[in-house]
């Protein structure tokens, strides 16, 4: 199936409670297959086509505050859209999962792969010092397990959790095994695990208050506080990352998504002519595999970083490095993906560098 | 074994479609596969065209630099792929959309007029499957009665009826076919 089919398909089984979106190209499968498969027939969860991008989110945000497990899907511009409520979500400390199946850009753009919203990502896209956990599935499969391992970090640690796709994923067809299907919760259940939801004060219970306002500082500086302790443990706890080759490797690529495939055929390519090359694959973006790229930084003799764009990524393996070695860049812009041979082509200007 | 196909065409030619039918055929001997769309706007009316991965192995990179088999039904895409084609490989082409033969000595070259066979039967839409027939009569990677497994998984079941038709497509296709 399609990428975009397996986020659909894997939602349902993370016992989704409600999915809201609006349609955009490359990630429209995304509700077309839940609208098709009817899960509230089987499981009772709701899957709506909101007014707009900003409408999704918002209601993402209302249906998060009520502790139930619901999620939301664009593409590069609808995403620009909902940052607002991102922001939001991330300040009232909420559980809820964002795919941003991304296309080229600025702007309205182009519908081809991208990989542009790196920084929009990792960087805060929204307004204020918030984070979002980013996970970058490079496979049919990971689409899956993804969207499943989403919904379980977004309620582990109260915060937004992002998908980040490119076109390619999603649009591309690979076998996949999908997750075990878990039952959507009970109100009860709901209860338990999230103390903190609104679902309705009982007999002698204070009621909860959710908000993202505090209009004293001090609280405000309390909030953030909070919040950045909370960032701290999930850069201690969650930070993954696939290496390929990298033991013995003089010469390290460093690609998420896509271009982490891509390169692993220019990477197959150098070994078999004998040349020691390795594959860094940060599966989170962020927390960001700092510490792993410093390794390889100190005894390797250079790095290639290849993204669907000018360079965003790229920046953090040169925070990492820290000047240790060379790290050169090579990227395609505005949908355009790189061939095979064209990273071939990159590495070769590495070594010989 | 691993076999990397591009099929490209003009949208609305089945190339999609056939590259998935392909997909799903190696599905069903256990392979590992991937099928990699063109999606752009091209898709109604301009060109389209798909990368089949089919492989023993897990398979790294969807996109690729060059192939072994290309299946072409145009003359933008003939102009596009045929330097493509890794050496020795093959290349299958219909006459119905090119004007100017490929020019390559150090690969295979087949010819199916498969455009011309639809419209004599008046059935256009068993155009990729009557190609498809030709491909596996030169390069046999899947087994018919996969081939036929995967049709079912992809057709909607108030399509199954037309299973045979299908089937038959298959046959005229791998007769068809031609060395250049």
């Amino acid at each position: 199936m399609k990428g975009n089919e397996a986020i659909a398909h894997a939602a349902i089984r993370s016992g989704c409670d409600g999915y809201f979106g609006y349609p955009i190209t490359p990630q429209s499968e995304v509700m077309e297959t839940l609208m098709e498969i009817e899960p509230w027939k089987t499981t009772g969860m709701v899957v709506l086509q909101a007014e707009s991008e900003v409408a999704s989110i918002n209601m993402v945000y209302g249906g998060a505050g009520c502790g139930k497990r619901v999620m939301t899907s664009s593409s590069s511009p609808g995403i620009s859209l909902m940052q607002e409520g991102i922001s939001y979500i991330a300040c009232a400390e909420l559980p809820c999962v964002i795919v941003n199946v991304m296309r080229g850009g600025p702007g309205l753009g182009t519908i081809q792969p991208s990989q542009a919203d790196y920084f929009q990502s990792v960087k805060g896209g929204g307004h204020g010092d918030y984070r979002l956990i980013t996970l970058a599935p490079n496979s049919v499969q990971e689409m899956a397990d993804h969207t499943s391992l989403a919904f379980d970090l977004a309620f582990k640690y109260r915060t937004p959790v992002l998908l980040l796709a490119d076109g390619a994923i999603g649009q591309m067809m690979e076998k996949v095994t999908l997750p075990p299907a878990r039952p959507r919760r009970t109100e009860e259940e709901i209860r338990k695990e999230c103390p903190w939801a609104t679902l309705g004060k009982r007999h002698g219970q204070k009621g909860n208050v959710i908000t993202s306002l505090a209009l004293l500082a001090e609280e405000m500086e309390a909030q953030n506080l909070k919040l950045q302790a909370k960032y701290a443990e999930i850069s201690t706890n969650e930070i993954r990352v696939e290496k390929y080759m990298c033991d013995d490797a003089d010469y390290v690529v460093v690609a998420f998504g896509l271009c982490a495939r891509i390169c692993k055929n220019a990477v197959e390519t150098a070994r078999a002519n004998g040349q020691k090359v390795g594959l860094l694959r940060p599966i989170t973006l962020w927390p960001f595999p700092t510490e792993e790229i410093r390794g390889l930084a100190e005894r390797t003799k250079g790095m290639l970083v290849v993204e669907l764009s000018s360079g965003q990524m790229v920046e953090d393996v040169r925070l990492a490095a820290n000047g240790k070695v060379d790290v050169q860049f090579y990227g395609r812009l505005g949908g355009i993906v790189p061939s095979p041979q064209e990273v071939t082509d990159a590495l070769h200007k590495l070594m010989n560098h | 074994m691993k076999e990397e196909i591009i099929i490209a065409g003009f949208g609305g030619q089945g190339v999609l479609s056939m590259g998935k039918i392909l997909a799903y055929s190696g599905l069903m001997q256990g392979q590992e596969v991937s099928w990699m769309p063109s999606y752009g706007p091209e898709q109604r009316g301009g060109t389209a065209n798909v990368t089949v991965i089919l492989s023993d192995d897990s398979i790294s990179s969807p996109i690729l630099n060059e192939y072994d088999t290309a299946i072409i039904l145009n003359q933008p895409s003939l102009d596009k792929f045929e330097s493509r084609v890794k050496k020795g490989g093959t290349l299958i082409l219909d006459p119905h959309g090119i004007s100017r033969m490929p020019e390559r000595k150090d690969i295979n070259i087949y010819v199916i007029e498969a455009t011309d066979e639809a419209n004599r039967t008046n059935n256009l839409k068993t155009l990729n499957m009557i190609i498809l027939g030709g491909l596996l009569k030169v390069r046999p990677i899947v087994k018919i009665e996969n081939v036929m497994l995967g049709l079912k998984k992809t057709l909607p079941e108030r399509h199954h009826h037309l299973l045979p038709l299908n089937e038959q497509a298959i046959t005229i296709g791998m007769n068809l076919i031609k060395k250049l």
